[in-house]
């Protein structure tokens, strides 16, 4: 348990290489990396290693079955006058073997995944290359869209997480409404997330890109839209979106939290939001900071958002710091922050 | 007036029919699924009329009423669980296929809408579980056990049709979800707070709610009948370890019921109180905890899966071992694996939710603890392989499903491995990868053992074949739909293509998803040629009948009757000398008819209206329940509540065959079986099988 996650890919170039093949035909022509076959970060790394192992180490005992029942079936078919034992019903050395073999294979399945287990906790902290803080995000879970808090930046989004690469992730995560489930397949685990209750996960990403995240858990007529885009992108990137953002982002308010806690899309928030042309923020774009794929960009929101929102008190909204009308160019930031 | 109507509907209204959203807003996609809705309420209503037409028109009501009904014959109930079984399966296969084609064209979209989605889910699984597995098993084993264990009837039979009727109210409910609309969507774990009232107030999850309760009341009773049953009324010398294997896995299967059910009843009960009552169990404020309802859940979940599975494996052992025409291999590990699987099945319920937060210990013992699983269930496998090992195996129908089984189960084997480890879990979790996984169980675990079954114990049951080449053919469409339609939900569940979306963004995914529907239309298909299956064999039935009552030359005592048996199954109580009894009895001298040196008069249990009574008014109390009717509510709890007094004044409660009846029948039969040339299993597919097995010293197997 003190390997962290990043030394679980040594030396397996090979199965590595199948892993990647097999990934290929998995996801076809598709460009953005959906699946942790096509891993961009230290878990998603090690749990396709894992899943390698785990299904060779189980072909021992299940490729017998599939390989020797064809072979019985014919062999000892009605009619094929082969050897025939009607009485026969038990013989130690079998016996032994039936046992034994799958106590074994499960001994060392065993061992392998409560190492694994421990190794890829998505409550343990991950060690990142340099000796960099983790990137602390607040997640909250609502019908049917992600909000994303930066407590040390003192911006939030929606639909959007935009993280640097090579850094830690640090993930905190509530849902502002029923149970539902936080999932970045490229970068790693997927964590529950339910009301009144804080669950975190750790999370890293190798290389920069967008990949898609997504609620696990049916929540209602909105679940597969409840989606989001995680931008994984180089360090100075990362300084300009916090801030644009901080400086032209919306202002998380509470007529804007309520906007949220309605039951609806992040696309159809967004253009409900253009519509009312809310947010004292038209950067020329029209749209306010909402796109078609529901992205919202908050500069300004009440301290401890999040904490509030897992305790159900109502957020301090006299503590949001004075808006600076700051028009900024956050949309020509966002254009050069995509990779 | 208004005042009236609402006392008495109480909140069922217009929005209740299943095309209403249509009219209210009236969108292609709304119209489209109202037309599949209203298609769906009109077939239960058609079937409804249908049924009361053929019944009124042949003068059946009265014995509909006390040949069927009211029996508390263990055959006839049987044969009533199955039949529900199979309406339901039929049901819940349209409503998979309706989902398959959604995903298959749900790039971006799809035609039904993403409530309408939901429910289908939600009844597919609910109905799938509680409405046609369970019944299906059930009636397996009501039919098939005392006649293993050689008694006449279970231990309660009044109880076993209270049983039927509270499984029968259930899936009247749900049936009658179609047509006043609408049900749940919130999956057939019922997650809160998704279905507390504050996110879901609707009648929907009221519906689910006491559906899933009348189940879970009929399978606890049905537990209790069959563990006391093979308890205590097994014949003389038929001792523990002389049970067929198949009675094993019944006594393990209700032995898991009953400590397996009461936790989702007392699940769904205290979401009940907290939708009824404004209680806080499972709400997100006020103190509740919507993850004691998730530990719940399991607790009953996990141990269901075993309920579901072993019966199955009861079957599939007695398949391989008389197809095979051998001893079956390991009889005492495959005892011991299977208590092995249902004790353990207590101490994993937590893998179903690694993803809930909880440390990273727990969840590493619990993955392991799956594991452990892993190692009996594996040893049956092979022990099965064993059996056929130096057989001579009979490619009969029950012989087709039970070898795609085995292939078939270990591929879901690996993946439940797979499952089993946390971190990899963290992965496929929630994704259709976990569908595929249970389906990769429960198709060719469940399914495929109660078909199978079904094609074993029917010329037992009715006294006829089933016709092979129909038979045959289904199964490999079974088999082969089955592989396309899941298969590639392996492949998605691995691309993180969630469960229960109505929609989804990767193109990567439609490949796969196509793959599926098609796959799941040649299961539609097999769904068709089981259909045609069984009419061909009805309107057959002259030429493949087995009055003999043997015509796979099996091994335990319900071949040694006639097919169909009589209602007191054995003239006589036989004795038992060994493990295999009546394969040991047609082996030895005495032959596979002896006659008996004298009869006795038998008692049975006389029929009795607890059972439909309790399905009516079982009905009418969840109907109420689900609507706010509270008068109905008030009205049937008060009928049933008198019924049960008044059957403790019943005085009439058996009914006694006199000796020389049961003499005359026997006599009779056994003149007829003596005029039945045997037949080697050469001829077992043949006309030439009347149900008569060469004697093994005859070489009865070449
Ligand atoms: C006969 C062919 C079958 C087909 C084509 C089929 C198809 C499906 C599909 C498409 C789903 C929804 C998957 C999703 O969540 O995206 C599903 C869910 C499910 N099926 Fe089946 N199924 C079949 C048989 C069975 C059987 C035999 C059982 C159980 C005995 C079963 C139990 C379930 C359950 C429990 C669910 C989960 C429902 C939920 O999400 O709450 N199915 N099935
Ligand atoms: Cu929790
Ligand atoms: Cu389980």
């Amino acid at each position: 348990m003190s390997h962290p996650p990043v030394t679980a890919q040594t030396a397996c170039r090979y199965r590595a290489f199948l892993a990647g093949l097999l990934s290929i035909l998995l996801t076809g022509c598709s460009q953005t990396p959906i699946s942790f076959l096509d891993p961009q970060g230290p878990v998603a790394t090690a749990q396709r290693h894992q899943f390698g192992l785990i299904i060779a180490l189980t072909s021992i005992v299940v490729l017998p079955v599939l390989i020797l029942t064809p072979w019985i079936v014919i062999r000892y078919r009605y009619g094929a006058q082969s050897a025939y034992r009607p009485r026969w019903g038990f013989s130690k050395l079998a016996d032994i073997a039936i046992w034994g073999i799958p106590f074994l294979v499960v001994v060392v399945l065993a061992t392998v995944a409560w190492r694994s287990t421990l190794a890829l906790d998505p409550y343990r902290p991950i060690q990142g290359d340099q000796k960099t803080e983790p990137l602390r995000v607040q997640v909250v879970g609502f019908d049917w869209k992600w909000l994303f808090i930066y407590p040390d930046q003192g911006i939030a989004t929606v639909n959007e997480l935009v993280v640097p690469a090579h850094r830690p992730l640090a993930l905190e995560l509530t849902s502002a409404s029923v149970m539902q489930g936080f999932f970045i397949p490229a970068l790693g685990s997927q964590i529950d997330v339910m009301n009144r209750m804080v669950t975190q996960l750790h999370l890293e990403a190798d290389h920069t890109g967008e990949f898609p995240g997504k609620n696990m858990q049916y929540n209602g007529k909105g679940f597969s839209h409840q989606r989001f885009v995680t931008r994984v992108v180089d360090e100075q990137t990362f300084h300009n979106f916090v801030a644009h953002t901080g400086e032209g982002g919306m202002t998380l308010d509470a007529r804007m939290f309520d906007r949220l806690m309605a039951q609806n899309t992040g696309k159809t928030l967004a253009q409900s939001l253009a519509r009312a042309d809310v947010g004292s923020n038209n950067d020329g774009d029209g749209k306010g900071r909402g796109d078609d794929a529901g992205r919202l960009r908050f500069g300004h929101l009440p301290d401890d958002l999040f904490n509030d929102i897992v305790g159900h008190v109502s957020p301090d909204w006299a503590s949001i710091p004075v808006a600076s009308t700051g028009k900024a160019n956050d949309a020509s930031s966002s254009q050069e922050a995509r990779p | 007036m208004n005042h009236w109507a609402e006392w008495l509907l109480g909140r069922l209204d217009w929005s209740a029919l299943p095309f209403w959203d249509a009219i209210v807003d009236p969108t292609t996609k709304n119209i489209v699924n109202a037309i599949i809705a209203s298609g769906a309420g009109a077939m239960v209503i058609l079937g409804g009329l249908i049924a009361i037409g053929v019944l009124t028109w042949t003068r059946r009501w009265r014995w509909l009423w006390s040949e069927w009904l009211t029996s508390p014959d263990h055959k006839k109930i049987g044969i009533m669980f199955i039949v529900i079984a199979l309406v339901m399966l039929a049901r819940a296969v349209i409503e998979a296929v309706f989902m398959r084609l959604q995903q298959a064209v749900g790039l971006g979209g799809g035609f039904l809408t993403a409530e309408h989605f939901g429910q289908l889910f939600t009844t597919h699984g609910t109905i799938m579980v509680f409405f046609m597995a369970m019944p299906f098993l059930t009636g397996i084993i009501n039919y098939v056990m005392p006649l293993q264990i050689g008694t006449r009837d279970l231990s309660f039979p009044v109880m076993n049709s209270v049983s039927l009727g509270l499984t029968a109210a259930g899936a009247a409910l749900v049936m009658v979800s179609l047509i006043l609309a609408p049900f749940s969507t919130g999956g057939w774990s019922g997650y809160p707070s998704f279905t507390e009232s504050a996110a879901n107030p609707g009648a929907g999850v009221d519906y689910w709610i006491w559906a899933v309760t009348l189940s879970t009341l009929s399978s606890t009773l049905t537990g209790i009948n069959f563990a006391v049953t093979i308890y205590k009324k097994r014949a003389p010398g038929m001792s523990w370890f002389r049970l067929p294997l198949f009675t094993w896995t019944a006594l393990c299967t209700a032995i898991l019921m009953i400590f397996g059910m009461p936790p989702l009843t007392v699940a769904t009960a205290l979401l009940a109180l907290d939708r009824y009552l404004d209680f806080h169990f499972f709400t997100a404020d006020l103190g509740g905890n919507m993850m004691n309802y998730v530990n719940l859940f399991w607790a009953f979940g996990h141990p269901e899966v075993y309920i579901l599975i072993l019966p199955a494996f009861g079957i599939f052992s007695e398949i391989f071992s008389t197809f095979s025409g051998k001893k079956l291999y390991g009889y005492g590990a495959l005892v011991i694996a299977t208590m092995a699987i249902a004790v353990l099945s207590f101490t994993v319920w937590l893998h179903h939710f690694f993803t809930m937060g909880q440390s990273a210990h727990i969840n590493a013992i619990f993955g392991i603890a799956t594991m452990l699983i892993g190692i009996p269930t594996g040893v049956k496998v092979y022990d099965w392989m064993l059996t056929m090992f130096r057989g001579r195996i009979r490619f009969a129908v029950p012989m087709i499903y039970a070898v795609g089984f085995i292939i078939l189960f270990a591929i879901g084997g690996l993946t439940g491995i797979i499952l089993a480890v946390p971190s990899v879990d963290y992965q496929i979790h929630n994704s259709l990868f976990l569908v595929a996984h249970f389906h990769n169980m429960l198709i060719p675990g469940l399914l495929f053992g109660m078909l199978g079954g079904t094609n074993f114990w029917f010329p037992k049951a009715f006294g006829f074949r089933l016709e092979e080449r129909w038979g045959r053919r289904a199964a490999l469409c079974w088999i082969v739909g089955f592989m396309l339609a899941f298969f590639p939900l392996y492949a998605l569940g691995v691309l993180g293509m969630p469960r229960r979306s109505a929609a989804f963004f990767e193109p990567a995914y439609l490949p796969w998803t196509l793959a599926a529907a098609v796959g799941a239309l040649i299961i539609l298909l097999a769904m068709l040629l089981l259909l045609i299956q069984l009419w061909v064999s009805i309107r057959d039935r002259d030429t493949n009948r087995v009055p003999a009552g043997d015509p796979w030359d099996g091994r335990s005592l319900e071949w040694s009757v006639s097919a169909p048996p009589p209602e007191y199954n054995f003239p006589v109580i036989p004795e038992v000398h060994s493990r295999d009894a009546y394969m040991r009895q047609k082996e030895n001298g005495r032959g596979a008819h002896p006659r008996p040196d004298e009869y006795t008069d038998i008692v049975m249990p006389a029929n009795s209206a607890m059972g439909p009574i309790m399905a009516a008014t079982g009905f009418l109390i969840a109907f109420g329940l689900t609507w706010y009717e509270w008068w109905l509510v008030a009205a049937a709890g008060i009928v049933s509540l008198i019924a049960l007094v008044a059957r403790g004044y019943v005085r009439q409660r058996t009914r006694t065959i006199p000796a020389q009846t049961v003499r005359r029948e026997h006599e009779a039969w056994l003149e007829r079986v003596s005029r039945i040339r045997p037949v080697s299993r050469r001829e077992e597919q043949t006309p030439a099988n009347q149900g008569l097995a060469m004697s093994p010293l005859e070489g009865a197997i070449q």
